[in-house]
């Protein structure tokens, strides 16, 4: 069987392409999730009522979920450019993929501190080697390991086909912090607005958190853009568009 | 604003959980920039002494 990419997603993966779409959708991007985070802390934080149990505490939550959710979105969007890399052999792919890392390993990192501040108060504890929050901090060492493979080789080509099966591999991480609540008996709380047909959530605790992860998302997009330009420019530092970039009025790529 | 900032009993957690996701997000701006100005310095610089080089030649 084969499979075949439609012709915008080949023209948007052509660097020169992708870079002028980043340099001119990145800017907005981070603006508009950081007026969103902005406005997300402002409900979580003022307009949101105290948890009947929780107290104030829970206001952990507006920060601590977002950055949860994103570790692992983030290591799905690492994985999936590391397997259209791989298998459709294309470069930004695996630019993607490489710029993706560091970003997710500082969420995690932040999920795992936040978490760790929020089980204080409420745990008794700021870590327990629980399923969740074990399978969390494996997700923070596949991070570290995909970077540190990377770095390991020179050629580039060959550290984007071994980081990719590693990036893959770890895949089978993600449905086990999903489901590590439910799979075993966790300290950590279950899933709350992912039951859909009945959150266990009032409205006015739930906006800010929407509000928040849509925030967390379109900042990981921004930063991603960003990232990915100065991977491909790297990249493509022989090619000739960079090359016509540089011969400009400034002798400077913009 | 006293009793907003006691965060019900909570200050310690709450507070330090956001002081560090806003660094957290500045740290991720400010590396991706430095980065991207890393990158382009370097081309800028190979381009530069190509030029001599060949104005030289």
């Amino acid at each position: 069987m084969r499979i075949t990419l439609p012709t915008w997603f080949h023209k948007l993966a052509s660097p020169p392409h992708f870079y002028r779409f980043a340099r001119l959708l990145g800017p907005w991007l981070l603006w508009v999730s950081l007026l969103l985070m902005l406005i997300g802390a402002w409900g979580g934080l003022f307009l949101a009522p105290p948890d009947y149990q929780q107290g104030d505490g829970f206001r952990i939550i507006y920060v601590h979920v977002p950055s949860a959710y994103l570790s692992t979105m983030i290591y799905a969007v690492m994985a999936t450019a590391a397997a259209i890399g791989l298998i459709w052999r294309i470069k930004l792919a695996h630019a993607v993929a490489a710029a993706a890392a560091p970003v997710g390993a500082w969420f995690t990192f932040l999920a795992l501190v936040t978490g760790a501040l929020w089980g204080k108060p409420m745990w008794g504890t700021y870590w327990e080697w629980d399923p969740r929050l074990t399978s969390e901090l494996i997700l923070l060492f596949l991070y570290f390991g995909y970077m540190s493979l990377r770095s390991a080789f020179d050629d580039q080509s060959r550290a984007d086909r071994a980081s990719a099966v590693l990036a893959l591999v770890g895949v089978v991480n993600l449905p086990i912090i999903h489901y590590s609540v439910i799979w075993w008996s966790s300290i950590h709380q279950g899933p709350t607005i992912s039951k859909l047909d009945a959150p266990s959530i009032t409205t006015d605790m739930l906006w800010p958190l929407l509000v928040m992860i849509l925030a967390y998302t379109l900042f990981f997009a921004a930063v991603l853009l960003q990232r990915v330009r100065a991977e491909v420019l790297d990249r493509e530092r022989h090619a000739r568009w960079v090359q016509e970039l540089l011969a400009g009025p400034e002798g400077e790529v913009r | 604003m006293t009793e907003f900032l006691a965060m019900g009993g909570y200050a310690q957690y709450v507070w330090p959980t956001y002081g560090l996701t806003l660094i957290v997000v500045v740290i991720n701006v400010v590396a991706a920039r430095r980065r991207l100005r890393s990158v382009r310095e370097a081309l800028a610089l190979k381009a530069a002494r190509e030029r001599r080089r060949r104005s030289q030649a």
